[in-house]
């Protein structure tokens, strides 16, 4: 749209730096720093999301290409450019990214208190490197991003987390590496078989079957650890734990949609055969992730840790709808991973809202908060049924269009992604009733301010946000529309090569 | 107008939920009643445009989710069978309303209660009134999260959070199987709006899901929804809980509207379910059963609005084996009539809980038809309504599913026949038990509540005299258009009757014993009553001793509770732990922890070798050297 105009996504992922210079060259005393940091964070990524509002304005959604491209020659001799463009499948993640980015910032005004400054750049980083990875489309280009969120989000967790957080920034760090590792194997042999790591240009180049496989699964062993898929999912519930409340909303807003982006872009474009042929497997992961995660979560004492099993619940209805490989179900896996960047990290704010106060996790210590903190309840009701996927909340018209789309594919996947509408009724609920409802017994729990006015307008654009998905989706799906019904067309034109070739 | 009637309780709603602090307790309650008033003269004036003066219409309000091909909007169908609905949900509705302000003058936070009820409300007119499956979907969870809103308003009860929440969870079972019956639907018709669906039934008579005809298996999957819904058997554990909450919500929820929304679902749906005859046959001996079951149940209960929970889920049985025999003109018109009388009993029921004081129990009551006998009478007609008793409203509705359950001629048909006439007995028995044990007899309760009984304020009663004149009225003023012999031009193609459906002119020829049998059998179960509970008060003591098994039994429900606590809640407790404690922990975590153990120890043997001496070092390079070369040196020969 404009190849040689204005380097609006360069600007939008380059920002959040220009603000963590100008973090650096804060000088003065500790208050002093850390309210300028807070301030100077706060402005620069309100800026980013005001820049990615114009993004989305101008955004053509019936183009199914990439967009805003901007491309610039960097290692020639080995055919990697800087190539950055948004697609309607990236570029609502985008703007995920630069929306929950202030939120996080706000969150965290009050609650962190040492070390504000590299927090504050912490997280500028962190933002510089997902709208990066979503903006990339130069396979090399978008592995240097894809890891160097990792190492703003282990220092996140690693210096401000809870009580373990040594060992769950490990934990969090080798798992995702692990997976990496593989996949950059795999980049390379893709630059070997092809002279590129441009997606466009690999896409010219079908991958044979027999590579295939074993390209799908290096992959595999990074995207489904982000996502994360049964049984690679224990390091998150940990790095929730242990994250403060902001890393939880960024972790589970967008980094948890890193794997599913990246099967959607890479995964099943790329490796069209093999994507069909793991399919079945990737659906039993996925349904078992389901069942199995709503059942553990249904155990929780800890309510960060309900909520971050509930997560990989949630994703494994994005993994199936991906590998529908039907526009329902694939729009369905993207407006999912959406709403449950909104949903969950709403979610995770809400505990927040209650650990700032009282500074445990732990269910039994609360019970009876609707009496005292009315308006959070009220908050706190949303978010528990938009995660239980009730229409008119966002959460609903994902999981829809996921188990409408997996019904094509294999009638028992559709049932078993229905079943995470019970087991998702019986953890939520039973979490709101232990926290919210009951008798009012403990002092602590008396002793309870509501929402202050940060809280409420941190909770504002959430809430919007959570309705508008619900009663107007196609305000969202329309954007991905044209990507995605190109997407499904090459991946069953690519299906029918080998079959025609065998008549 | 149209709207109006839809969108008024939601502003309702919104102005008690939200600006109630500011408005006061008083005043948000009389704002939401005044809503609910111009959302009844809308809703009726709507029952009269498009019932009865054939004026069907859809407005669209905007688009909904539009994914390929997967396209529906935001719309209101108005047709004579959802009209219908939003004329009979409005205004019962606004008598409600009217009642709580009087019911709940004394509770702590009114206007959330307003906001409440203006929800469900809203959510219950955007079931009726959806033009596609998915909205439909969206009422339907809508007046879910308001009915567990609701079950859970006393939140400091700790059994109205369990009922709460046992509610939702139940009606999600069912919802699972609307939310597939949907997505079968979808790939079956390529659409979810019922004009596309009804238009291209008759093409997809063939098609096949699985080997099994896709519309039968659309059928049993929106059935097995409605089930969940309606407290059909093996479903309703939920509905008698739901008595919990406060009593005007039981009436409105829990009597008059939610519960009816699966036999709403299934009439709507009735052009599908006309070529699902196996489907049909299921929906019949399910609600025949139901209607049976429940009714066995609510002859032992205690409590006062048990039993009416009972009766409610035993009447919505009737109503589905009368869509089960094809005659959904009947099933919706008995929905009609149990609607006014059904919220009739409850409110009366909490009358005399409020002149009670807070006393449900049956057993502890009695002597007090004298010091409230507006509410005495009112509960006769009512109980009269629902016992068919002939020209009260209950008579020409359930007299009439009983001729259509004999007219089907068939198994099925005769079954559901023959357990209607036995839950009619079982209905006039438990009503007059009810009756009796109330308001008659010596007065069982402490001398303390005896002094402070009183009838209920003009504000409470006035709904309970408009509601008895709909009990009194309403099958004589509207059989003959529900289901008289114009009935086609009345419904103008809401309801379809197949090709080979003739059940609606045949239940009018059935032998002339078969309109009596329903009156005789209700007659003798209030002797029964009488005879039991009047005149011999040791009959049913000597009777339950002789027969303890089946009086425990029915006490406890048929067990259906226990068995699910046994075979779901606490293997699913066990599991959750089990999965979590050994699973996550021990299992998963165990490999790389595992790994990680092992890498430590491997590296405190590695550090081991730096002893620091040069001698080792020394003795160790050599060693590598002499293993590379000859790695080399191998390699080059080879």
């Amino acid at each position: 749209m404009n190849a040689a105009g204005f380097p609006l996504l360069s600007l939008l992922t380059f920002l959040p730096l220009a603000g963590v210079v100008a973090i650096l060259a804060i000088r003065g005393d500790e208050a002093t720093v850390a309210s300028n940091a807070r301030w100077t964070a706060l402005w620069t990524s309100l800026i980013v999301f005001g820049l990615s509002l114009i993004l989305w304005a101008r955004f053509d959604a019936r183009v199914p290409d990439a967009q805003f491209v901007e491309q610039v020659s960097w290692l020639p001799e080995f055919g990697v450019n800087y190539h950055m463009g948004v697609d309607g499948i990236s570029m609502l993640f985008v703007l995920l990214s630069t929306l929950l980015t202030p939120i996080c910032i706000l969150a965290s005004w009050e609650s962190v208190q040492n070390r504000v400054r590299e927090y504050m750049i912490a997280f500028l980083v962190l933002e510089t490197m997902m709208v990066g990875m979503f903006c990339a489309l130069d396979l090399i280009i978008f592995y240097v991003f894809f890891e160097g969120v990792l190492i703003p989000m282990f220092l996140i967790i690693g210096v401000w987390g809870g009580q373990r957080r040594v060992y769950a920034a490990f934990k969090f760090f080798l798992y995702t590496l692990l997976g990496s590792v593989l996949m950059l194997l795999a980049i390379l042999a893709l630059w070997y078989h092809a002279g590129t790591t441009d997606i466009a240009g690999l896409m010219q180049h079908p991958v044979p079957v027999s590579w295939q496989y074993w390209m799908f699964l290096a992959f595999f062993a990074s995207f489904a650890v982000k996502v994360p898929m049964w049984p690679v999912h224990t390091w998150l519930p940990d790095a929730h734990v242990e994250a403060p409340t902001a890393g939880s909303v960024i972790l589970a807003g967008v980094l948890l949609k890193m794997g599913g982006y990246g099967f959607l872009r890479f995964s099943i474009p790329l490796f069209p055969d093999a994507s069909a042929y793991f399919a079945p497997m990737m659906f039993a992961l996925s349904v078992v992730a389901v069942i199995y995660t709503s059942c553990v979560a249904f155990a929780q004492d800890d309510m960060k840790k309900l909520i971050a099993y509930s997560s990989v619940a949630h994703m494994g209805i994005v993994t199936i709808g991906l590998f529908t490989f039907n526009q329902q179900g694939i729009s369905g896996a993207i407006f999912q991973m959406l709403s449950h960047g909104v949903v969950s990290g709403a979610l995770f704010l809400c505990v927040g809202v209650l650990y700032d106060r009282v500074h445990s996790r732990e269910i039994a210590r609360y019970g009876g908060v609707a009496k005292i903190m009315p308006a959070y309840a009220l908050v706190f009701m949303l978010f528990t049924m938009a995660s239980v996927a009730l229409p008119g909340t966002a959460g609903f018209p994902g999981e829809f269009l996921v188990i409408t789309g997996a019904w094509k594919s294999n009638g028992w996947v559709a049932l078993g992604a229905a079943m995470g509408m019970i087991l998702g009724a019986a953890y939520m609920l039973w979490l709101y009733r232990r926290v919210i409802f009951s008798k009012v017994t403990k002092a602590e729990v008396k002793a309870l301010l509501d929402l202050s006015p940060r809280e409420l307008a941190i909770f504002a654009p959430l809430i919007l946000l959570t309705l508008w998905m619900g009663l107007y989706p196609s305000s969202f799906t329309h954007v991905w529309e044209a990507s995605v019904a190109a997407l499904v067309e090459r991946h069953e034109a690519a299906l029918a090569i080998p079959r025609l070739a065998g008549l | 107008m149209f709207v109006g009637a839809v969108f008024f309780p939601l502003l309702g709603a919104t102005l008690a939920g939200f600006f109630g602090r500011w408005l006061g307790d008083r005043l948000s309650m009389w704002v939401s009643v005044g809503c609910m008033v111009l959302a009844a003269i809308c809703g009726v004036s709507a029952f009269v445009e498009v019932g009865l003066h054939s004026a069907p219409r859809t407005i669209t309000i905007s688009e909904w989710i539009n994914v390929g091909g997967l396209s529906v909007d935001w719309a209101l169908r108005y047709d004579t069978l959802s009209a219908m609905m939003v004329g009979m949900v409005t205004f019962i509705s606004t008598f409600i309303h009217l009642y709580s302000v009087g019911y709940m003058s004394h509770d702590a936070t009114p206007p959330r209660f307003f906001a409440y009820l203006g929800l469900f409300t809203f959510a219950m007119l955007m079931l009726v009134t959806a033009d596609n499956l998915v909205q439909l979907f969206f009422g339907w969870e809508g007046v879910g999260l308001a009915s567990y809103l609701l079950i859970g308003y006393w939140y400091d009860r700790e059994s109205a959070n369990r009922a709460a929440m046992k509610a939702f969870i139940v009606n999600r079972v069912g919802d699972l199987f609307f939310m597939l019956g949907m997505a079968l639907t979808f790939w079956t018709f390529g659409a979810l709006n019922f004009g596309d669906i009804f238009g291209r039934v008759e093409e997809m008579r063939s098609a096949t899901f699985a080997g099994m005809p896709a519309l039968e298996v659309i059928s049993v999957l929106l059935f097995l929804g409605a089930c969940g819904k309606s407290a059909q058997l093996g479903l309703h554990t939920w509905l008698p809980d739901a008595m919990e909450g406060p009593t005007p919500v039981s009436a409105l929820i829990h009597a008059a509207t939610m519960v009816t929304a699966g036999v709403f679902l299934l009439a709507r749906m009735s052009p599908i379910f006309e070529h699902a005859p196996n489907a049909l046959t299921l929906v019949t001996i399910v609600g025949a059963s139901t209607a049976f079951f429940a009714a066995t149940i609510g002859c032992v209960q205690n409590d006062i609005k048990r039993i009416i929970a009972y009766s409610t889920c035993s009447q919505l049985g009737y109503m589905f084996f009368a869509i089960g025999v094809g005659a959904y003109q009947v099933a919706v018109f008995h929905l009609f009539t149990h609607a006014f009388f059904k919220a009739l009993l409850f409110l009366s029921a909490g009358s005399v809980i409020h002149a009670m004081s807070d006393e449900q129990d049956i057993r502890k009551m009695g002597g007090i038809w004298t010091k409230i006998p507006v509410t005495y009478a009112v509960m006769w007609i009512g109980s009269l309504a629902l016992a068919g008793i002939p020209f009260f409203a209950g008579y020409y509705s359930k007299d009439a599913i009983l001729e259509s359950a004999f007219a089907a001629h068939t198994g099925a048909g005769m079954y559901a026949f023959a357990m209607g006439l036995i839950a009619a007995f079982l209905t006039a028995f438990y009503s007059w038990r009810l009756l009796i044990l109330t308001f008659h007899g010596r007065p069982r309760a402490d001398h303390h509540t005896m002094e402070h009984v009183h009838e209920s304020p003009a504000v409470m009663l006035i709904p309970l005299l408009v509601l008895a004149l709909g009990a009194l009225f309403t099958g004589a003023a509207f059989s003959d258009l529900f289901i008289g012999h114009h009935e086609r031009e009345f419904w103008n193609g809401a309801i379809f009757n197949g090709e080979h459906n003739h059940i609606m002119h045949a239940m009018h020829e059935v032998p002339g014993w078969v309109p009596l049998a329903p009156t005789v059998i209700a007659i003798a179960g209030i002797a029964l009553a009488y005879l039991f509970y009047m005149f011999a008060p040791g009959l049913p003591v000597r009777l339950a001793e002789t027969f303890p098994a089946v009086h425990r039994f029915l006490l406890n429900k048929w067990y259906f509770d226990e068995l699910y606590d046994a075979i779901f809640v606490r293997p699913f407790r066990r599991l959750a732990a089990v999965l979590w404690r050994t699973g996550d922990a021990k299992i998963i975590d165990g490999v790389p922890n595992g790994v990680a153990a092992v890498t430590v120890d491997a590296a405190r043997g590695v550090a081991r070798f730096q002893t620091g001496r040069v001698a080792n070092y020394a003795f160790t390079m050599i060693a590598g050297l002499v293993v590379f070369v000859s790695v080399i040196f191998l390699g080059f020969t080879r």
